[in-house]
């Protein structure tokens, strides 16, 4: 209950920064009293509409006699999410064969976890049009491509958790283990796994986000989609003359952010029991 | 106990998810057997190619009868928009099938370059601008225009009325914004071409907003696009849309820096094999009949490109129209055919003005006129009108938002 309450309240707090400043700057005349520097963002409904103009935005329809807003949002966003937690899903599942590796032998930790870091040194936005355009010259279908980089948003977090999370468990524990000359799977499954999940689950939850985003940012460049990524590029070259519709379309990609986040929680809840939780 | 049931749970979650996943992948079968038309069309293609061969001897009897048709793709520069609708109609209303073919439209995107696809041979037929099309050639990727479908520019340079900008001179001083990406040359030829000192050069992103609020004097438009956004947006201080009294539009057709834009090209090796020349004559064919049909019943048109994109406004996509409809017609010499003066004109403005092609002598073999004009000619004895001289621009009613 608390937290239901504390949600609105935030909720409700952002509404009122967003149109306090609003009404600060028409009080102003957009100007900081006493000298001639202009507020930005200008706080005019050009270029930051009323919280319940991008609202009412969602409801009404995208074109004239055509589907309301939303219902389009949220066709664009199933469309998003299929490469999403199709990425995220390869990228978690490879994402833990390599902690589990890393884990097992020094050897390949040494090296390659330097390579893995790396990976993550390279900007997305430079890398999601050479995946995508090149996943289509193989005649792979766009969202396959896409998924590809969700995939490279998810690996690093869950690689980096898991093998910090199998290695978690206490020395005595190890050693009770060892006593009763337990083989290394078993180790790893009844031990280490279990201790990690944790940390894999925190991780889970970064990527699912990240595997959002970086779908959305691979779409970008193929427009073949029909995805959130296109919807972003289209209302936001109509900016000028319809701003709450791009307003509307952001507030849609992160419900679609954080209905996935949730997913992961509830899942995190089913498999691990109530006293190992992690609050957070 | 509770540990090794733990993880049975975590391995009994991941199954479901995968199982999940596979579920949601056979579901989405539309979308799905959309995609997998994609692949069997690029596997197709080879097939496509040798059947061309054979037909290719053929061709003359080859137009009514129709076995397999050939499967080729068109790159556009940009998403679904009225800008292509032309070659919208003509698939959705089968011009393409008549003509025994099978047209993939490939919508383009912020990091797609359609000189670059059909270099590559990722598109048989691409649409591009003829200043960007020859600094691509210049770079290396051997294209041609086989058609040049608008014959005018609908570049602006838009400001507001109460800047006393009327002309290129007046930029002097003021900061001038553009798009870049090849889309400001006619902007920058006509800098040179007045002499105008101290223009300062902004990059501008694709909407108007910077105009709006005053952070640069003037802002690149294209009459069928921005433009009308900022008809479409509403002036605070009137609580009405922005009038065309309010902005001064500076039209590069009139200041003479204007180059051609939208037209059809090819891979030159890829022409250079008869089947496929007439291959392109009929994709011609069918391409100019689908803006024909545009020009005579914008309605539908708008209509069916609204169906390629599922948030494009609809008053918008009615002046677009309206707009590109002014850029192609009336077609002197018969739409798509390209007039050697205005090639001349464009020729001559991206060499002495555009820095990659300065003193570059363009050979006339980057275009070709034959395939256009042997389509006009088919169209023209099937009674269709190939001139338009009769065109003349509808009044569009624009809409907040352009909805």
């Amino acid at each position: 209950m608390l937290r239901v309450v504390s949600f609105i309240g935030i909720l409700l707090l952002l509404v009122a920064i967003w149109e306090g400043y609003k009404l600060l700057g028409a009080a102003l005349g957009g100007q900081w009293p006493g000298t001639e520097i202009e507020m930005k963002p200008r706080p005019d409904n050009q270029n930051m509409p009323h919280v319940w103009d991008m609202v009412a935005a969602l409801f009404q329809p995208a074109r004239r006699g055509g589907d309301s807003l939303i219902s389009a949002l949220l066709v664009a966003s199933a469309y998003t999410l299929r490469s999403a937690v199709l990425g995220f899903v390869i990228g978690g599942l490879l994402g833990f064969g390599l902690g589990v590796a890393f884990v097992r032998s020094e050897m390949a930790e040494r090296a390659f976890l330097p390579y893995v870091v790396a990976s993550q040194t390279i900007p997305i936005i430079a890398l999601a049009p050479i995946v995508v355009v090149w996943g289509g010259r193989l005649g792979l279908p766009s969202w396959m491509g896409v998924a590809l980089i969700s995939t490279y948003l998810t690996f690093f977090p869950v690689a980096i958790n898991t093998l910090r999370g199998l290695r978690s468990p206490e020395w005595t524990a190890t050693e009770m283990f060892r006593s009763y000359a337990a083989r290394p799977t078993e180790t790893l499954w009844k031990l280490q796994v279990p201790a990690a999940l944790p940390y894999i689950f925190t991780a889970l939850k970064v990527s699912a986000t990240a595997s959002i985003v970086g779908a959305i940012v691979g779409e970008l460049p193929s427009g073949f989609g029909e995805g959130l990524g296109r919807a972003l590029l289209q209302f936001n070259q109509a900016f000028t003359s319809d701003p709450s519709k791009l307003y509307a379309a952001v507030l849609v990609a992160s419900v679609a952010g954080i209905f996935f986040v949730a997913l992961v929680t509830l899942a995190e809840w089913l498999v691990i029991p109530a006293g190992r939780r992690v609050e957070n | 106990m509770q540990r090794p049931s733990t993880t049975t749970r975590f391995l009994a979650l991941m199954a479901a998810l995968v199982l999940g996943l596979a579920a949601c992948g056979g579901g989405t079968d539309s979308d799905a057997a959309g995609e997998t038309e994609t692949t069997a069309a690029v596997t197709e293609e080879t097939t496509a190619e040798t059947t061309a061969d054979t037909t290719g001897d053929t061709s003359g009897e080859a137009t009514t009868e129709c076995e397999t048709p050939d499967t080729v793709r068109l790159q556009l520069q940009w998403f679904a928009q009225a800008q292509f609708a032309g070659y919208y109609a003509a698939r959705d209303l089968g011009f393409y099938e008549e003509r025994c073919l099978e047209v993939e439209i490939l919508e383009g995107g912020v990091d797609i370059v359609p000189q670059q696809v059909l270099a590559s041979g990722g598109a048989e037929f691409g649409i591009a601008w003829v200043p960007k099309a020859l600094v691509s050639r210049q770079s290396g990727a051997d294209i041609v225009n086989i058609a040049q479908v608008f014959e005018r520019s609908g570049t602006l340079e838009v400001s507001w009325a109460d800047s006393g900008i009327e002309s290129p001179e007046d930029w002097a001083g003021k900061t001038v914004g553009n798009w870049g990406f090849g889309n400001e040359y006619e902007l920058l030829a006509a800098i040179e071409l007045f002499d105008v000192p101290d223009v300062e050069l902004i990059g501008q992103d694709f909407t108007m907003t910077a105009l709006l609020n005053r952070d640069i004097d003037a802002a690149e438009a294209m009459t069928y696009n921005e433009y009308a956004q900022l008809l479409e947006a509403v002036d605070p201080e009137t609580g009405e849309l922005y009038q065309p009294e309010d902005f001064n539009v500076i039209d590069f057709n009139e200041v003479g820096t204007a180059m051609l834009q939208d037209s059809i090209w090819v891979n030159a090796e890829w022409i250079g094999d008869e089947a496929n020349v007439d291959i392109s004559q009929r994709f011609l064919e069918a391409s100019f009949q689908g803006w024909a049909h545009c020009r005579d019943n914008p309605d539908e048109c708008v209509s069916l490109v609204l169906d390629a994109g599922p948030t494009l406004g609809q008053s918008h996509q009615e002046w677009m129209l309206n707009e590109i409809s002014v850029l192609i017609w009336p077609a002197s010499d018969g739409i798509g055919v390209m007039n050697q003066e205005l090639w001349d004109q464009s020729v001559e403005i991206a060499t002495t003005h555009i820095p990659d092609l300065q003193g570059v002598e363009i050979s006339d073999e980057a275009f070709r006129t034959d395939i256009a004009e042997a389509a006009v000619a088919q169209l023209e004895s099937e009674g269709i009108d190939v001139t338009g001289e009769g065109f003349e621009k509808v009044e569009v009613e624009l809409t907040e938002g352009g909805e």
